[in-house]
């Protein structure tokens, strides 16, 4: 086969492939952008600066699937009326939203620790930022890697 | 047919830090997936869990369509006195459902 008529026949073959797939296209869900993230953050903690520290974030690294992803948000924090935990937020960077959920304790919760189970659509980032009672902000951040993305399967 | 597992120890000391972990049966479609004509499925999902001990709110959620179906949620709390956890999930198309557990404190 000459130099000429490989182009041609793999110019040819991507064609049909593109034809084969347009009747059955996934409409993909819009990204959260950057933008969407940080303006999602921002919400939460207005100006404040957020800190990395006191915060850990525990996901596994890999995932299989990632319509069920376990996670676990403790802070160190030693619960006490004047020094505790009031809120933990957990944002994501590529689902359609940033946030993930919310979820608001108290002193008497005695552990600020949540863990609940999400969906990630992709490789990326989740963070965790945590609200202290002296309202400061403080996160940890992990990387997660995918492997069958959550939501792009078809409902029936 | 919405249902609830919750888990709390029967017992507990005072003073304890125990672990309440709960879970509520819910598609929690997230209104981004579309069916096979390329119609998108309406987002349907549960967004606020509330639990009370003995009436005082303890803990409570926002949740987005990122939340995993199913909902999953374990959270600690700290044993005062024998009584009542009330849990409340709340939602899209007016999905409400309670659930309750019993714990005695010594």
């Amino acid at each position: 086969m000459t130099d000429h008529s490989r182009r041609t026949f793999l110019g040819l073959a991507g064609g049909a492939a593109v034809l084969g797939t347009v009747p059955t296209v996934i409409v993909r869900p819009v990204e959260a952008t950057p933008a969407m993230l940080s303006s999602a953050i921002r919400n939460i903690v207005g100006e404040a600066n957020v800190r990395t520290g006191k915060v850990k974030l525990d996901i596994p690294p890999l995932v299989e699937n990632g319509n069920t992803v376990p996670m676990t948000v403790s802070v160190t924090s030693p619960m006490t009326a004047d020094d505790h935990v009031k809120s933990i937020h957990v944002f994501n960077e590529k689902n359609p939203q940033p946030n993930i959920g919310n979820f608001y304790l108290g002193p008497e919760a005695g552990r600020a620790q949540v863990s609940t189970r999400i969906r990630l659509v992709d490789s990326q980032k989740v963070t965790a930022i945590a609200r202290l009672s002296d309202d400061t902000f403080w996160s940890a951040t992990a990387d997660v890697v995918v492997t069958l993305a959550a939501c792009t399967e078809e409902a029936i | 047919m919405p249902s609830a597992l919750i888990n709390v120890p029967a017992k507990a000391k005072r003073g304890d830090v125990i672990e309440i972990k709960t879970l509520m049966s819910h598609i929690m479609e997230t209104g981004y997936r579309h069916t096979a004509s390329g119609a998108v499925v309406p987002r349907d999902i549960i967004t606020n869990f509330i639990c009370r001990y003995n009436g005082a709110e303890i803990f409570r959620a926002d949740l987005y369509p990122a939340i995993a179906a199913n909902p999953f949620i374990t959270f600690f709390t700290t044993a005062t006195e024998s009584g009542k956890f009330e849990f409340e999930w709340t939602g899209d198309k007016g999905f409400s459902e309670t659930a309750s557990a019993v714990i005695t404190v010594e």
